[in-house]
């Protein structure tokens, strides 16, 4: 029997102050002095509440980099960090292109309990780009797959790309696309431009995103399928998918919370935690994601959580693994650079964090509205708090982070799935 | 003075003349019988190498064997490195040893930064060339032997040619020489200039003959052959009948125009032999004043006064006598 909670004092959406009552799972009241009757009480005067966040994007390592991070602890993460969610990449060792390896993830988040574990479904064998994977198994297994993606690597082969776009029409899958045109980025190691150029590391440049991105928005027009592009780090890309957008092709997209706010002049830092691809970016960049994520034109934020260990970051920049964790400080960098600066409300953040991301996972459940009736997916937020950000307190067996030391302008209190608590206060329940 | 020296950047005008006022000093040191000084005596200096350079790194051992210095020489072939011992673990070892200095060549860009940062070592670091970024103690040297030359830097027109893209010696020697008030103009195809090169503080240029033209110094880099097979230039020929400095280019410089190479040479590429062998060319010299110049900066950074020479003069000549 799931307890009840009445949480007394919420502002939905960042709205007027109310009560919100959780009960059997469900959205059981809403409004003003509801009675708590058996409920148990959460005294959340002026926190934020919103549906459960969705992340897209999530490296949860395991099978193959338990030492990095496992289903159990990353899913627990996800739910300090507000998640209710999250979608596990396929670049496990072995690789989830099977229905055995997409069920096993899949099992492993049930049984961990923290949040909803969808394990994402590679496109192609192995990630190698060479023989389509069995989408339609893993769309049928108990896992009900139907995000596709080679994350990491990108479908470079457009013969590939368009089978598999064709291919998920089937079973109303999506490919979500790693944007990065091999050849253009060998051995790249940063954003291409002026701070490349002066410090010596090979350039990643914004073409070899954009040049993808434009080809794969043709190939789904062409075939008629679902695309999106994962991480939209540049404004060209940004400018094509709204292109892509106003033609009616079906394109959604994800920017990172570190792609709204850091730039690649930290770089000069040669800070390896600042290492990720795609690459961090200019400030003209930063500006254009900000904006495609204020106007819609991309749909979403996915963290890209990547958590690696302590040896893979504690090297010199060329050795270190690309990616930062990003579950436990996605709140806080969102509100950072949206809606400190304007650009969104709670609301927004709400769309863009529960509503969006749900919708293109195709997850019922998830990114529903706080009514009565609905799911009790409801993550809370001090949206007033000024949050050191401290990595040993960190629940992902991972550290690498580079906002340690940071102060970030808001944080998750409490997050409910299916109107159970899963974490308060930074800990999980 | 500076803790490290990473980059040329890391030098101010007056750090920078410091460094080359002292190497004079110490150059002097070079004419006398018993070429060495007690300034480092009981401090540690260890050459790490983790790419082939038996040049640079011959010429930081004989610099900090001049100063009396202990050298120990870490190089990462045939050692654990080879066998997946981490930059951290390495440096580790050296701090246990007790190292006062930390000479290092790695092929990662950053690596001397990751290290002087890291906070795995306590000692100074010294960047003897990291991947395609920098190597200032080569800009020093090069920046030395213009002086020699030259006089006063200040007004005097640099022209640097060939692939600045992947060259560490043409970023530092960029940034040093206009600190030092020179004008440089970077040469090259534009395969191998890097995007964002308009905001160095030089002027670059396609087109060898024009940049040739009141130049006080033209400076040849090194062309690795491999770039013609990522299609960054079509053939050796054509590099170097485009690109290359022979008799006839070389008869156009200014009486006083010297040509310069940080070595290794391809004679025949970027430089012909008639060239790289003619009385305008200060090559073999500037190895020469590399360990000049690597003395001036381990004395320097290891605590040394403005005046090199002053204080142990008398114990020179005790060693003398």
């Amino acid at each position: 029997m799931t307890a009840s909670f009445l949480l007394r004092g919420v502002r939905p959406l960042g709205g007027d102050p109310t009560d919100l009552l959780l009960a059997d799972g469900l959205v059981a009241g809403l409004g003003p002095g509801l009675a708590a009757g058996d409920a148990e009480v959460v005294e959340a005067e002026g926190l934020v509440a919103l549906p459960g966040l969705v992340d897209l994007h999530t490296h949860l390592r395991e099978p193959g980099r338990e030492d990095a991070e496992t289903v159990l602890s990353g899913s627990a993460a996800a739910a300090v960090g507000g998640f209710t969610a999250v979608h596990a990449m396929a670049n496990t060792d072995p690789v989830a292109d099977t229905a055995g390896v997409v069920e096993q993830v899949w099992h492993l988040g049930r049984t961990a309990g923290h949040c909803d574990v969808h394990p994402v479904g590679a496109v192609t064998v192995g990630l190698g780009g060479r023989e389509l994977a069995e989408l339609g198994a893993m769309a049928d297994s108990a896992a009900r797959v139907r995000v596709f993606s080679d994350d990491g690597k990108c479908v470079s082969d457009a013969v590939m790309m368009r089978r598999a776009l064709e291919y998920v029409k089937a079973f109303d899958g999506v490919v979500a696309q790693h944007a990065q045109e091999p050849r253009l980025t060998e051995d790249a190691q940063m954003n291409e431009g002026p701070v490349s150029g002066a410090l010596g590391l090979r350039g990643w440049p914004a073409v070899a995103e954009e040049a993808i991105i434009a080809r794969d928005v043709l190939l789904a027009g062409h075939v008629g399928s679902r695309l999106h592009v994962c991480h939209v780090s540049t404004a060209g890309s940004v400018e094509i998918i709204r292109w892509a957008k106003g033609k009616g092709i079906d394109v959604t997209a994800e920017v990172t919370p570190h792609h709204l706010l850091l730039t690649d002049d930290l770089v000069r830092s040669y800070d390896p935690r600042l290492k990720v691809n795609p690459p961090l970016r200019s400030a003209e960049d930063v500006d254009a994601v900000r904006q495609g994520l204020a106007d819609g034109t991309i749909d979403c934020v996915a963290t890209d959580h990547a958590p690696h260990a302590v040896e893979d970051k504690d090297c010199e920049w060329a050795s270190a693994a690309f990616g930062m964790v990003g579950l436990e400080t996605a709140v806080g960098v969102v509100a950072e650079a949206m809606v400190g600066t304007g650009l969104l409300d709670w609301a927004g953040v709400a769309d863009r964090m529960s509503v969006r991301p749900a919708r293109i996972g195709r997850l019922a459940g998830q990114g529903r509205p706080l009514s009565v009736g609905e799911p009790a997916n409801v993550v809370l937020i001090d949206a007033d708090a000024q949050v050191l950000v401290d990595p040993s307190v960190m629940v992902s067996r991972s550290r690498n982070t580079p906002y340690a030391g940071a102060v970030l302008p808001a944080r998750p209190v409490a997050t409910f799935l299916r109107g159970r608590l899963t974490a308060r206060d930074g800990t999980v329940v | 003075m500076i803790t490290h020296l990473l980059s040329a950047a890391d030098l101010t005008r007056d750090d920078a003349l410091l460094v080359l006022d002292t190497a004079d000093e110490l150059a002097r040191v070079a004419d006398r019988p018993v070429k060495k000084l007690p300034t480092l005596r009981g401090r540690t200096v260890v050459n790490l190498f983790f790419e082939d350079s038996t040049r640079t790194r011959i010429s930081f051992e004989a610099a900090a064997k001049r100063l009396s210095a202990d050298v120990i020489n870490f190089s990462a072939k045939g050692s654990s490195v080879s066998k997946g011992e981490t930059l951290k673990d390495t440096a580790l070892t050296l701090e246990a040893m007790g190292a006062d200095a930390v000479v290092i060549r790695h092929g990662s860009s950053g690596a001397p930064h990751t290290l002087a940062h890291s906070g795995w070592i306590k000692g100074s670091v010294i960047n003897a060339g990291d991947g395609t970024h920098e190597h200032p103690t080569q800009a020093l040297l090069d920046a030395f032997t213009m002086r020699r030359h030259l006089g006063s830097l200040e007004g005097r027109r640099i022209t640097i040619v060939g692939d600045v893209l992947h060259s560490r010696v043409a970023r530092s020697n960029v940034l040093l020489l206009s600190t030092l008030g020179a004008e440089v103009t970077l040469v090259a195809p534009p395969t191998l200039l890097p995007v964002g090169i308009e905001h160095w503080p030089c002027e670059q240029s396609y087109d060898l003959d024009a940049s040739l033209v009141g130049a006080d110094a033209v400076m040849m880099l090194r062309v690795q052959l491999e770039r013609m097979n990522a299609a960054f230039f079509p053939s050796a020929r054509e590099y170097s009948r485009r690109y290359g400095l022979d008799a006839d280019r070389m008869a156009t410089l200014a009486d006083q125009a010297i040509v310069m190479h940080p070595g290794p040479m391809n004679r025949g590429l970027e430089i012909t032999a008639e060239v790289a062998d003619s009385t305008r060319s200060v090559i073999v010299e500037q190895v020469t004043n590399g360990v000049s110049v690597r003395m001036a900066v381990l004395y320097l950074l290891l605590g040394g006064s403005a005046s090199a020479l002053g204080q142990d003069t008398v114990a020179l000549e005790e060693v003398a006598s």
